[in-house]
């Protein structure tokens, strides 16, 4: 066995031996022991592993395809918009205004009936899927057309993260249906699953586990494949493809379309965990914050991409409670010193990782022919 | 006597008929004889005397007194009297009082002449105003005072307002012929507002003639109104234009130009801002007087502190990164967030209040629009900005250089140029740009850390929809992207017409991707 | 269009009238060439003569404001993008040696053969036996068998300008064009192209686009002379070199 295939076993098992092994330390230990995990740190290492998902899908798109996505927060709450569709549903009579088919918000609108595109999210399973769907659909349409007119490099990144802040003005909206300025929020259980309860978390977090491992295993899968190859190629080299035949751009509409779906997984397995979705998830700050996981990891690594968002998410939370005037200059120095002395990430410090994955510092220009 | 001060009164030519001159009418209203009565009054309201006002009230609400050598009194609330003539205090005999008592007829004249009575004052925007109330009003009762206002009023703008009111009152009427309705129609559709609109549409009495020119009156002024409301919707337009223009100028410098993208963009137009606030506040308690020119002591203090910042970022950041767009996009992104951060330590998170001067506040009609001075002061400000930079670059020797290095560095350097300063000089020159916009923004927008964070991507949206590397291209699409943002709101919303923008502009660099108006040809290639 | 084309049934390529002008700026002003099958033909010129205009025009790459680009008597190559041009048979060389640099050797030849280019034929494919006996086989033609496993970012100069020759093989085409092979290349590199060029040629027609003199007359190949983005001569190398107008475009008056 290689290394690359050691590694590619190594962190799944990681990521969900790591996570059964705190649920244990929740459920099997009585509070008063030392080891004894908290629900807080449940929830907590839950939604760094969300995050982590948002990062690995950025680094697919980023790190293989040369894709600088500054949007993609979008696609993360478009998948936690969908599920918390589905959480709202779930409250039925038990919301403040007792109706069983109109979520609180809407009763307080004056709504009368529910808006045609809330059909069907009372059923966990099409909520799940249009977790998937949604997002999917988005990087679809957005994709074939930016592709398409072979808008690349800088402006790509301009126009994805005009394409969020759009999303994020119009979630705003009172009349859009998805709860305005408050979003979706007061769940109380999920497939009849009480969501406060200790074991309905313990299962959550193993869920975002399972989950983590499996889009990383597919994502290896990806870019060890011949596709992952052409996608580096089309990095590097996009007009060389092209007259290799190639259509660069079915290329980077597959692998867009995949990101925005792990990054659609990520937002469903966030929303129940945090209790909470707002527009604020569409903020294009959000998206750029996600960057920054990824280059700290290594992009262009998979792993690197989750082991920054557990090592960014845990800083943030760190400083965000212990020093809060701190945290934003963290994080603004944080960007600048990881672009100017760390280009590849940690993971590039600490092993030598696949060298074919790894890309230049920055993407080559193309050659004016 | 009655038929003597009839005569006087007949006698007396309108334009002869001066304040000093009422005595007569004030012996016509002592008469007690109606019809006397009421043509008194209507000589006093028309006489343009000060006094008219106080003895007509006092009449309708009876409390008008006249002893029997014709003097007149008025008797206030608390029960003494003044006298009419000189409004001073006076002690008639109560019991040689006669309270004046009137009839339909003296009633009439006295509710014209009080409605009448303000078309005499002594100032004309006085008289403007009760015309105006009389056109609303519509009521032919005032005619007869309207023709004799008319026949005195020498302001231009006063009389038009009159013979509006005029023509109302007689497209009101039940008597008057048809041709003066004509006439009338003719006036109010000359006048083209909505007021002229809703009372051509919904005229009484009117014959079948007159019916017919208003109609084609009220087709008329829609049209009129609704060239005015597109004239309304451009003002807005480019008052949002020059607000885009302004914001993305400097951008079109560092990205356009240079190549840079700078995220921290916006935090040099905050840096402007706050510039603004700290300008204003020294001003404040140092020299209270020089408030009014607060802004323009801004503006170079502005564009020296951004600029200074930028030249510094470029120093110790930008240049380490040149050829590497994607990080240079998230170190400055980084650096953003540091700029933000600083100023929330320093300012504190609230926003800070910056004053408006004297004379960017209030507004000017022009025709039917009404220009507020601060957003006309920003559209100016912008151009000249625009203007300045556009012959900064062209006519002087570091523009010059400037477009030297940007078109060919290898052999701009082989000439003698030093190219990191001139880079450094360039990325200064946007963000110094950037402040002065700020100085601007800070007029009608909070100044808080936050500020620059709303702007960069509107910023970078209008760039690359100009056509980077363009700066003309970046004005046009300015002003270009303000309009249809303003004429998309009506429809939409403002919120809804925004995204409507954005999805447009995507839409948009899809289709071409080098902009509106591209760079061609093998040095937009490399 | 056939019929305007009747004439030129036994062309592989037949560029007529082609005009491209970018700003004002005629980069290709009533371009005609035509290339029978089998040939190699050397392209020279100086500076901003076209030559690198002609090939975009001719991969796709830039659709000219004129003319007609016709491959094989039947295609109209102007209405194409440059993958479908790829698919057709036209292989084309950068003039900077343009590999994908993070990728073994044998990885750039593996990309580059001939086959299905959809997206979800390359997420399931194995390398067969028969793709490593052409890279095999490749790799001996471009000499880099020893090499076959290093990345193409850390080969000499030379050896990736090789490479992408083999890549361009590797694809298949009936014509190959390639832009300034031996630039920056020593003479003994110089000498191996030429040997390549020709051996390649027995097979496939090639259009060499060169600058190096010596290079072109080692070739020994019919000649077109590009200026100011038209034909000024065309002929042998002793024909082109002692006409006059070649002589002034190239030392000037």
């Amino acid at each position: 066995m290689t290394r690359a295939t050691v590694a590619s076993f190594l962190v799944p098992v990681l990521i969900i031996g790591g996570a059964a092994l705190l649920a244990l330390g929740n459920a099997a230990l009585p509070p008063t022991a030392a080891l004894h995990v908290s629900v807080f740190v449940i929830s907590l290492v839950g939604k760094y592993l969300c995050y982590a998902m948002l990062a690995l899908a950025l680094d697919l798109v980023w790190g293989y395809a040369g894709i600088l996505s500054l949007g993609h927060a979008a696609f993360f709450a478009l998948g936690g918009y969908a599920m918390g569709m589905y959480l709202m549903r779930e409250i039925g009579t038990r919301g403040v205004y007792g109706n069983a088919t109109l979520p609180d918000f809407m009763v307080f609108l004056n709504w009368t009936e529910l808006p045609w595109y809330w059909y069907g999210f009372n059923h966990f399973a099409f909520a799940a899927l249009m977790a998937l769907v949604v997002p999917a659909l988005l990087a679809l349409v957005f994709g074939y057309l930016a592709f398409r007119s072979r808008v690349s490099g800088v402006y790509l990144s301009i126009i994805t993260q005009a394409l969020t802040f759009a999303l994020l003005l119009a979630f705003f909206r009172n009349n859009m249906g998805f709860g305005g300025n408050n979003g979706l929020t007061d769940f109380k259980d999920i497939i009849g699953f009480d969501l406060h309860a200790d074991a309905t978390r313990n299962a959550l977090l193993l869920a975002t586990a399972i989950a983590l491992a499996g889009a990383f295993l597919l994502a290896r899968y990806v870019v060890a494949s011949r596709l992952g190859k052409i996608l580096i190629a089309v990095r590097d080299t996009e007009s060389r493809t092209r007259f290799l035949g190639y259509r660069p751009e079915s290329y980077k509409l597959f692998v867009f379309v995949l990101s925005a779906i792990i990054a659609g997984i990520g937002g469903a397995l966030y929303v129940p965990q945090v209790g909470i979705i707002n527009p604020g998830e569409f903020s294009p700050a959000n998206s750029i914050e996600a960057v920054i996981w990824v280059a700290v990891g290594g992009r262009g690594t998979l792993v690197g991409a989750i082991l920054g968002a557990i090592l960014v998410n845990f800083g943030k939370t760190y400083f965000t409670s212990a020093l809060p005037d701190v945290w934003l200059y963290a994080l603004g120095f944080l960007f600048i010193l990881t672009t100017l002395f760390l280009p590849h990430g940690l993971v590039r410090v600490f092993s030598r990782a696949r060298p074919s994955a790894l890309p230049e510092p920055s993407p080559a220009k193309e050659h004016p022919a | 006597m009655r038929a003597f001060l009839l005569l006087v009164l007949l006698l007396l030519p309108p334009a002869l008929a001066r304040a000093q001159q009422v005595e007569p009418a004030f012996a016509a209203i002592a008469s007690q004889d109606y019809d006397a009565m009421a043509a008194g009054i209507g000589e006093l309201a028309t006489s343009g005397d000060p006094r008219a006002g106080a003895i007509i009230t006092a009449l309708q609400a009876g409390h008008l007194y006249a002893d029997a050598a014709g003097g007149l009194y008025i008797r206030k609330a608390e029960g003494n009297f003044v006298a009419a003539d000189s409004g001073a205090p006076a002690m008639p005999d109560e019991d040689a009082l006669k309270r004046l008592r009137v009839n339909n007829g003296v009633r009439r004249a006295v509710a014209a002449a009080l409605g009448g009575l303000q078309l005499f004052a002594t100032d004309p925007a006085t008289r403007r105003g009760a015309a105006e109330a009389v056109f609303k009003s519509r009521d032919a009762a005032l005619l007869p005072v309207l023709d004799r206002a008319l026949a005195k009023e020498r302001d231009p703008a006063v009389r038009l307002a009159m013979e509006q009111a005029r023509a109302a009152a007689i497209l009101t009427s039940a008597t008057a012929p048809d041709a003066e309705k004509l006439a009338a129609v003719a006036v109010i559709r000359a006048r083209g507002d909505l007021d002229a609109s809703a009372l051509l549409a919904s005229l009484p009495n009117a014959s079948p003639a007159v019916a017919t020119a208003a109609h084609d009156g009220v087709m008329a002024i829609q049209r009129v109104l609704q060239l005015w409301d597109m004239l309304e919707g451009v003002f807005y337009g480019l008052s949002l234009g020059s607000v885009l223009l302004l914001a993305a100028i400097g951008l079109a410098i560092t990205f356009g130009v240079m190549g840079v993208i700078n995220m921290a963009h916006g935090e040099m137009v905050m840096i402007g801002a706050y510039v603004t606030f700290v300008v204003q506040e020294t001003v404040r308690q140092n020299a209270p007087g020089l408030f009014g020119v607060s802004l323009v002591i801004a503006v170079p203090l502005a564009f020296l502190c951004a600029g200074l910042v930028g030249i510094v970022v470029e120093r110790s950041l930008i240049r380490f990164l040149y050829g590497r767009p994607l990080e240079t996009l998230l170190a400055t992104w980084g650096l953003s967030l540091v700029l933000q951060q600083a100023v929330r330590s320093i300012f504190g998170p609230t926003n800070r209040e910056v004053g408006t001067p004297a004379w960017m506040s209030g507004a000017v009609p022009l025709g039917g629009l009404t220009i507020t001075l601060n957003r006309l002061t920003i559209i100016v400000f912008a151009f000249l900005v625009f203007a300045a930079l556009m012959a900064l670059l062209r006519y002087t020797s570091l523009g010059l250089k400037m477009r030297a290095v940007t078109q060919n560095r290898a052999m701009a350097a082989a000439m003698g140029i030093r190219t990191p300063w001139i880079d450094a000089l360039t990325f200064g020159l946007g963000s110094g740009v950037a402040g002065m916009a700020g100085v601007a923004l800070s007029q009608i927008d909070n100044v808080s850390p936050n500020l620059g964070q709303g702007y960069i991507i509107d910023s970078f949206m209008v760039v690359v929809f100009g056509g980077v590397g363009n700066l003309w291209g970046t004005a046009l699409g300015a002003i270009l992207l303000g309009i249809v943002n303003k004429f998309l709101e009506p429809f939409a919303g403002a919120v809804l017409g925004k995204i409507a923008v954005l999805v447009l502009v995507i839409l948009f660099i899809q289709r071409r991707p080098r902009g509106l108006f591209p760079l061609k040809g093998r040095a937009a290639e490399a | 269009m056939s019929g305007a084309i009747g004439g030129i049934s036994d062309t592989l390529l037949y560029l007529s009238g082609v005009s491209v002008s970018f700003d004002g700026f005629r980069a290709l002003n009533n371009l005609s060439l035509v290339l029978a099958p089998g040939e190699m033909r050397a392209v020279i010129g100086p500076n901003g003569a076209g030559k690198t205009t002609m090939m975009d025009v001719i991969t796709g790459k830039t659709r000219p404001d004129a003319g007609d680009v016709i491959f094989r008597a039947d295609t109209d190559l102007t209405r194409l993008d440059e993958p479908a041009i790829a698919a057709l048979g036209i292989g084309r060389k950068f003039q900077k040696p343009t590999v994908f640099e993070p990728h073994t050797v044998h990885d750039n030849l593996l990309l580059a053969l001939a086959g299905n280019r959809a997206p979800h034929h390359a997420l399931f494919a194995r390398e067969t036996r028969a793709e490593r006996a052409r890279i095999d086989e490749l790799l001996a033609i471009i000499r880099l068998a020893e090499h076959r496993y290093r990345r193409a970012g850390d080969l000499s100069h030379g050896q990736k300008q090789w490479l992408e020759i083999g890549m361009l093989l590797a694809q298949e085409p009936d014509l190959l064009l390639i832009d300034e092979p031996v630039a920056g290349m020593t003479d003994a590199e110089t000498a191996e192209t030429a040997r390549l060029l020709r051996e390649i040629n027995r097979t496939k027609s090639v259009v060499v686009v060169e600058h190096d003199m010596d290079f072109v007359r080692a070739l020994d190949v019919k000649v077109t002379v590009l200026h100011e983005g038209s034909v000024l001569s065309e002929g042998s190398i002793e024909h082109v070199s002692a006409d006059p107008r070649v002589i002034e475009v190239y030392l000037g008056r």
